[in-house]
């Protein structure tokens, strides 16, 4: 019973810094409809500023001067970003923000690697609050006392913004409709400015209170980005106090997870302390299941972002399919002219190929924002590697890793579906990571964090041309499949879901059964990729399910043009070419990356092959 | 012979606050019927009732003879059910041939084929259908370049491609001129009378309800007040005193 | 008569490839009533969207009280005193009718001298309904009560003129004629309204002068004998 209690002030005093985060990113999205992927970069940076400060001033000046330091300074970070990037793309698709401010993360990091070094951090214990008190017998730190004080004062200091204040009524007003408040004389850019200003500070204070219970890492961005987006989504987007109960609910399972340890259920030995966050995700569909918007939140009514207009599909063109041909049959000759390492990037162009192709078919065709189709790649990929393992063939261990992938995809696609927007984008973000931390630390299965090694194909196939041609035939019949079903009556069906929801069920289509069969084939396409892939590097390692690779396929996509059928496998091969040479030529490729990232999506938000159709139609009706 | 359309003491209340307090009234085949009454007159929300976007508390809806209530949108399309929007529902990617063609696979259950071409799917009956509402020369057309008057069309092809027996059309002259207003309700009598079909609709403009009705119901506060010809309607004292007002004399 | 209130001159508004107004021209004077008629997706309400600074890909020149307002931002063109009353209300439903009403003040504007001046008592003497809910939720109230909170809460910029989009639509015909003496009482107050509006029988009875466009242009313009069934 005093092991539950400890843990449960554990987990409030941990519930305080997750709250700070989480608010900060709820008022924000509130007010600018922007899910700010950079919120866990600026809670990042507030740890390491907080560092800095501390370590250079000694005593209570430096420890909780630099805890508002860290506060401030993140501030204007976030007002810098507000201003010279944001501003830019508020009008753009909800997707095409969350990449952007995922380029933000990337430059982040890079720009923390650079000044704070690769090693963690340790910062001092906070100046007075460096002893312990007895509870029960067990030594308990006040300053964890101190830090659930402070979570609740927070509550209370923003409820009384919120309430009393007229800038929270502007706020609350501009959350509504931000339009009509601009025409009752509100000045939007200073409040939305200012909001980020309020948001950025609470996540640096957030991270800078971390400081004595953790060390800085540069892991810490996408660690605490996950949980926030937990918490805001449990709480309801944009809700003060869902912020609030979320973040103690989320805390707590953890403290409780971490308390548990090692136990044996029904003659399974479960290791609950690395099942954390698969217990938050579970919480999290759970109530998304029961509470579409979270416990407090309000339906989001979605801007219509006005689409680009596609013309009609109708039949592929004679053109069209002898193009098509001339395409097959010029990269069933690439090997001609290959050498060993054009060879190896042409088949990895192939696989994300795909990869990218049967994103772009619930994106484009189906109209649903999937912030992590990784989860699939990495499922077929480790489902092929355990395939082989056991002792299967090639071709069946291609199979069950596709066959692994479809499954998930329909288990996670059934609650997928049911969500719309953002709350979507976030479900699925989470089911990657869900997939993602099993493989990461489920050792004795998938060799945690080293993966697994040695899964090569058989002997017939390892000639490089060989692969190559196998990988062309696999992945080509994919993307075939991807491009083919958008003329079927499925594909109109999916598209007829998302022109018009309320019509599509009057003339009595099943939209969600039509959506989540549109997701689970994307999902079991993009695990036929990640099998391929996985015979083509011999190795698996948990990162092919992570964030990251996810934010992959979005960018192939988005490179390439959503609504074009090219577009995805002109933006694989485009973006594996860039990273590639990225990746070799600078230590800092990301912050690269993330810089080519941002200008495109301010720049070309149609892709390329997007942005050529639409010059040719621009010369057409000139 | 049954009634097409039959509404017995249908309820609905929002929170404890009645919105619907026990509705009847019923529509004939090859009638058409308006429903007025003001903003929060419950109006709204008793077609809502009918149409499957809300789960009524009580009563019950029939359709000859048939018990419908409380079905989902879906299953009434396949009860024979058809609906227009207020805001014209289409699909803007498609074009307008597509559009129809859309719901003729769906009423033949084919939207999960996977092995054949979407556009050569039911394309006789598409043009029909369209050459039926005068769009004839405009089938090939992204959907997304017609005028709204066209689109408001389009919406009554897509409707009548599932041959329904009730015909339900929320507010369908919305933003339209007087004279667009006429000729669109012209065609859908039209088709009410040929095809045998109940119509049901909204209607804000009182031109186009007392001229094309033949029969209006009146909501206020959740209740029926009147029913009746276009004229009974006129002369009711309670109509004009919570509804009609005297604009309209 | 004098310098016109609110002169437009050649608007011209484009929606990507569509051009959804074609070189409008109307003027409105303090103290007067000018509507504007036509069918909908003739470019009523884009007009008004466009005067306001709420529309992409405008061009021409919109004079307010002798400054020119074209390419200035709705909180900008707000504070200059022209208020705008959109076509769906836009009340904000989660926000009470006082706080709704709060969102609406201007506090810093300076130049209210010749302004009326209007106060959360004074909007609910006109209209006395919004004093009894006052503490509502502005989601929980009537289509008539919405349309008489999102003027009054317009009322409370201080504003010269005010840009009326649509104010009947979807209101019976007897809530209809509230707004209708409403209106004309702010007429009187030398309040400058331009409304669009399709109901030809409210347009009759609180305009002076009927602006009449079709496809993005002004077709006729002049007195609301315009308004005849007989006329166009």
């Amino acid at each position: 019973m005093t092991a539950f209690f400890v843990q449960t002030l554990n987990g409030l005093a941990s519930a305080s810094s997750l709250f700070l985060v989480a608010v900060g990113l709820s008022l924000i999205f509130g007010v600018t409809r922007i899910v700010n992927f950079a919120h866990g970069s600026f809670y990042m940076l507030g740890v390491y500023i907080a560092y800095t400060c501390a370590t250079s001033l000694s005593g209570a000046l430096g420890f909780w001067g630099g805890v508002l330091a860290a506060g401030l300074a993140v501030a204007v970070i976030g007002v810098l970003v507000e201003m010279l990037v944001l501003r830019r793309i508020y009008s753009s698709p909800e997707l095409l923000q969350l990449i952007a401010t995922f380029a933000l993360v990337l430059i982040i990091k890079d720009a923390a690697l650079a000044i704070w070094g690769p090693e963690d951090l340790l910062g001092p214990r906070a100046p007075g609050f460096t002893g312990a008190v007895e509870i029960f017998g067990r030594a308990f730190p006040t300053y964890d006392l101190l830090l659930i004080a402070l979570g609740v004062a927070m509550l209370l200091v923003l409820t009384a913004l919120m309430k009393k204040t007229r800038f929270g009524l502007l706020l609350r007003a501009a959350t509504e409709d931000r339009e009509m408040t601009d025409a009752l004389g509100v000045n939007q850019k200073l409040l939305f400015t200012a909001v980020f200003a309020l948001g950025s500070f609470l996540a640096g204070i957030g991270g800078a209170l971390q400081l004595p219970r953790e060390p800085a890492t540069l892991a810490m961005d996408l660690g605490i980005i996950a949980d926030v987006f937990v918490v805001v989504v449990i709480g309801g987007l944009g809700s003060l106090h869902g912020a609030f109960v979320a973040a103690i609910i989320i805390s707590l399972v953890k403290a409780y997870c971490i308390g548990l340890g090692s136990q044996t259920l029904f003659g399974v030995e479960f290791e609950f302390s690395k099942l954390t966050l698969v217990a938050e995700f579970i919480v999290m569909a759970l109530v998304l299941v029961f509470k579409p918007n979270g416990l407090f939140g309000k339906p989001i009514i979605h801007s219509q972002t006005s689409a680009a207009v596609e013309l009609p599909l109708g039949k592929p063109s004679n053109i069209q399919l002898g193009a098509l041909l001339a395409g097959i049959l010029l990269l069933a000759a690439m090997p001609a002219v290959f050498d060993e390492y054009t060879s190896v990037l042409a088949t990895d162009v192939l696989i994300f190929a795909l990869f990218a192709a049967s994103l772009g078919l619930i994106i484009g065709t189906a109209g649903l924002g999937s912030f992590g189709h990784a989860a699939y790649f990495g499922l077929g990929a480790y489902g092929a590697a355990l395939a082989t393992q056991a002792g299967f063939g090639f071709l069946s261990s291609l199979f069950l890793g596709a066959a692994l992938a479809l499954a998930a995809a329909m288990v996670f696609g059934w609650f997928c579906v049911r969500l719309s927007g953002t709350y979507m984008a976030m479900l699925t973000l989470a089911f990657a990571q869900i997939v993602w931390s099993i493989v990461f630390q489920w050792d004795a299965v998938t060799g945690g964090s080293n993966g697994l090694v040695g899964i090569w194909p058989p002997e017939a196939l390892s000639d490089r041309d060989y692969f190559y041609w196998t990988t062309l035939t696999v992945c080509g019949v994919g993307v075939l499949v991807c491009w083919w079903v958008v003329y079927t009556p499925f594909g109109y069906a999916l598209r007829a879901a998302r022109d018009s929801t309320v019509k599509a069920l009057a003339i009595g289509l099943s939209v969600k059964r039509l959506q989540w069969a549109g997701f689970a084939l994307a999902g079991g396409l993009a695990g036929v990729a990640g099998a391929v892939y996985v015979f083509s590097k011999g190795s698996i390692s948990p990162e092919v399910s992570a964030i990251p690779r996810s934010v992959d396929a979005l960018v192939m996509v988005l490179l390439g043009g959503i609504n074009t059928l090219l577009g995805p496998v002109v933006g694989a091969a485009v973006f594996t070419y860039l990273q590639d040479t990225l990746a070799r030529s600078t230590d800092y490729w990301r912050a690269v990356l993330g810089a080519v990232i941002l200008l495109l999506v301010m720049l070309f938000p149609r892709g390329i092959v997007g942005s050529i159709k639409q010059f040719a139609q621009r010369r057409r009706a000139a | 012979m049954s009634k097409a359309l039959e509404v017995s003491g249908l309820k609905k209340s929002f929170g404890g606050v009645a919105a619907v307090r026990g509705i009847d009234f019923h529509a004939d085949a090859g009638e058409a019927v308006a429903l007025i009454g003001s903003n929060g007159a419950g109006k709204t929300t008793c077609f809502n009732l009918i149409n499957g976007q809300l789960t009524p508390d009580g009563g019950r809806v029939s359709l000859f003879g048939l018990d419908i209530t409380g079905r989902s949108p879906e299953l009434l399309f396949r009860s024979g059910v058809a609906r227009t929007f207020q805001i014209t529902a289409t699909f803007a990617s498609m074009s307008v041939r597509e559009n129809v063609q859309m719901a003729l696979m769906s009423r033949h259950r084919e939207v999960a084929g996977f092995f054949s071409l979407a556009t050569s799917r039911h394309t006789v009956a598409a043009n029909e259908l369209l050459a039926d509402v005068g769009l004839s020369e405009q089938a090939s057309r992204p959907c997304a370049a017609l005028a709204y008057g066209d689109l408001k069309r389009l919406e009554l092809a897509v409707a009548l491609a599932n041959e329904p027996r009730l015909l339900l059309m929320d507010e369908p002259t919305a933003g339209m001129s007087p004279e667009e207003r006429n000729a669109l309700m012209r065609l859908a009598l039209r088709v009410c009378r040929e095809r045998k079909l109940a119509l049901l609709f909204t209607e804000h403009d009182m031109d186009v309800v007392f001229t094309h009705a033949d029969r209006i119901i009146v909501m206020n506060r959740g209740r029926l007040i009147a029913q009746g010809s276009p004229s009974e309607v006129r002369a009711n004292e309670e109509v004009r005193a919570v509804y009609l007002g005297s604009l309209h004399v | 008569m004098s310098s016109a209130l609110l002169q437009v001159k050649n608007l011209s508004a484009r929606l990507g490839a569509a051009q959804l107004l074609f070189g409008i021209d109307f003027e409105a004077h303090a103290g007067e009533v000018v509507v504007l008629v036509g069918r909908n997706g003739a470019g009523k309400s884009t007009t008004l969207k466009a005067i306001m600074g709420l529309a992409s890909e405008v061009s021409g020149t919109v004079m307010f009280s002798g400054q020119s307002i074209a390419g200035l931002e709705p909180h900008t063109i707000a504070r200059l005193g022209l208020g705008y009353v959109p076509e769906e209300r836009r009340i904000f439903t989660g926000l009470t009718v006082a706080e709704n009403l709060e969102v609406g003040r201007i506090p810093s504007r300076s130049d209210t001298a010749d302004a009326p001046r209007w106060s959360v008592d004074r909007v609910c003497e006109l209209f006395p309904k919004l004093k009894e809910m006052l503490d509502r939720p502005g989601g929980q109230m009537s289509g008539g009560e919405q349309q008489m909170l999102t003027i009054a809460r317009t009322l409370m910029g201080n504003p010269r003129a005010i840009l009326l989009d649509e104010p009947s639509e979807g209101l019976a015909p007897i809530v209809v004629e509230r707004i209708a003496e409403s209106i004309q009482r702010l007429k009187r107050d030398g309040l400058c309204i331009v409304l669009s509006e399709q109901n030809t029988h409210f347009a009759r009875a609180v305009a002076d002068r009927a602006i009449v466009i079709e496809r993005g242009c002004v077709t006729h313009a002049g007195g609301i004998e315009l308004l005849e069934p007989t006329h166009p």
